[in-house]
């Protein structure tokens, strides 16, 4: 099943789903196979991802992992937040994700550590 | 019968079963199945022909140069072209486009512009903005109209003696427009520009005549069109070929070589370095046949069917949006749509769990989704195989797809 309840669930009832306003950090990014872009912003505090959202244009899979993404790490210290591994986002997710969706999970990810380093969004 | 009843049994792999589900192919405009007609000729001629083309002295090697160059006569044949050299073999389309952008960055001098338009698949604008950034040359785009035709006023104004090239689909990848071919060439050479079509999805579906089209180059890829990938074709006009200097140098391209120097072959194999796809041509060969033998116009008035019940089908049900022209008879063989709420990767997934396998995304063609406001679509696109059972198939199932998720 390729889209898991998990995926589901998230998909409709985003948790962390917005914007922060003046956020500390804040990246996004676009999937070069599909065109999908997400933003991610975050606040942190005493070394530690007090807070974050995401929001963008994205299919339910990307959607899905990022707000649970950001569920898992929101209370973390940066360098734990930024060294999550993407089976542990698969783990979460449920889903029988195949290799052509793959980077839908991993996109959030990669936009999250790009935002915890500081990356400059291109345009 | 029809035409889609008739030819299925040539399809082996349209017997297959996806997710349990008779397998329903309606992406034939990313590449399109083969028939056996197309594998045993190059089984074929693995098993009974193979050598090496055009310089072997022995009996395979005159087999395979006889086989390889037949190709070309039938690929002559089937586009119109008035003479033999003026058929160059590539790899595919985008090859072709590369071949040419090549060549012409030779010619191209600073504020020297190209015109290209805004529904350009990536592979008919990317090489241009390649030679464009190298050589200080322009590129411009003609607008496309919101019903997804190309605004030809607005290129008659970006035509000007500084357009060097103009490059444009025959036929939309994403809406389907058919553009006005031989007008865009006139316009075109009427500037004193070269013009160049991407016929990729024109040739599969189409009867073509180039020399009546009169451009200059037109491009198109087998694999499309019932043939094998890794065989394409890059036409072009034998006096503008004449013109232009190779941009890829090897092998079969040359007629003498020294050390420090070299002279060219004759067309069309000064554009041909290296062994050539000699199976892919031989592949491409049977596919053109069997293309001729249903008959272009039949497959066009076949294909033109299936898109219209396919844009009836879909008007109705709620929710969805469709893309480019609504009248079958400006549009070739595809039919993009979205569904509200749903991404078009998430539709795809969803209809490929029902066996349907449609193109999802912004298919290669980014600045047109963002003259749209989107960032993709769900792409249904027709060859000679498919069927009015088919559409009907899809149209139940994109019917479930809202609130699906």
């Amino acid at each position: 099943m390729v889209y898991s309840s998990v995926i589901r669930e998230r998909f409709r009832r985003p948790r962390l789903r917005g914007e922060l306003p003046r956020p500390d950090l804040a990246f996004e990014d676009v999937n070069p196979l599909c065109g999908d872009r997400i933003r991610i912003e975050c606040r942190i505090a005493d070394g530690r991802l007090s807070d974050a959202r995401h929001r963008g244009d994205s299919c339910a899979i990307c959607a899905a992992s990022a707000d649970l993404l950001l569920e898992m790490v929101i209370g973390r210290t940066v360098e734990e937040a930024a060294a999550v591994e993407p089976a542990a986002l698969l783990e979460r997710l449920e889903a029988d994700i195949r290799p052509t969706r793959f980077r839908c999970v991993t996109l959030p990810l990669s936009v999250l550590q790009g935002a915890l380093e500081g990356r400059e969004v291109a345009l | 019968m029809t035409l889609g009843e008739r030819t299925r049994p040539d399809f082996p792999i349209l017997s297959r079963q996806i997710h349990g589900h008779p397998l329903v192919y309606l992406d034939s405009a990313a590449s399109s199945q083969k028939p056996r007609q197309v594998l045993e000729a190059m089984q074929r001629y693995y098993e009974r022909s193979h050598a090496n083309v055009h310089r072997s002295i022995h009996t395979l090697g005159e087999e395979a140069t006889e086989l390889y160059e037949a190709a070309r006569d039938a690929a002559r044949g089937f586009i119109g072209a008035r003479f033999r050299e003026e058929v160059v073999f590539t790899r595919g389309a985008t090859e072709g486009i590369n071949v040419v952008a090549r060549a012409v960055a030779n010619m191209l001098r600073p504020g020297d512009e190209i015109l290209v338009t805004e529904m350009e698949h990536h592979s008919n604008l990317i090489p241009w903005q390649m030679v464009c950034r190298e050589r200080g040359a322009v590129l411009r785009a003609v607008p496309v109209s919101g019903a997804g035709f190309l605004d030809m006023e607005a290129l008659a104004r970006l035509l000007s003696p500084r357009t060097r090239l103009v490059a444009a689909a025959h036929v939309s990848n994403v809406l389907g427009t058919i553009n006005p071919a031989a007008d865009i060439v006139r316009r075109g050479r009427e500037a004193g520009a070269l013009v160049l079509l991407d016929g990729a999805q024109a040739a599969p579906h189409l009867p073509l005549d180039v020399a009546a089209i009169g451009c200059d180059f037109y491009v198109f890829s087998g694999h499309k069109m019932l043939g094998p990938t890794g065989i394409g074709v890059l036409y072009g006009r034998r006096e503008t070929l004449e013109r232009l200097e190779p941009g890829m140098g090897g092998s079969e391209m040359i007629k003498e070589v020294w050390i420090d120097h070299a002279q060219w072959n004759e067309l069309p194999w000064r554009f041909e370095p290296g062994t050539p796809p000699i199976a892919e041509a031989v592949g491409l060969h049977a596919a053109v046949e069997y293309l001729e033998k249903l008959g272009m116009a039949r497959v066009e008035a076949h294909e033109r069917e299936l898109c219209r019940l396919t844009l009836e089908a879909l008007e109705t049900i709620p929710g969805v949006t469709l893309y480019g022209p609504r009248n079958p008879e400006v549009k070739g063989a595809v039919v993009a749509f979205n569904v509200e709420g749903i991404h078009p990767h998430d539709g795809a997934a969803l209809l490929d769990e029902r066996g349907i396998a449609v193109r999802a995304g912004h298919h290669c063609a980014q600045p047109l989704m963002k003259r749209l406001g989107i960032v993709g679509t769900l792409r249904a696109s027709f060859s000679v195989y498919n069927t009015a059972a088919e559409v009907v198939r899809l149209a139940e199932a994109v019917e479930g797809l809202r609130g699906a998720l």
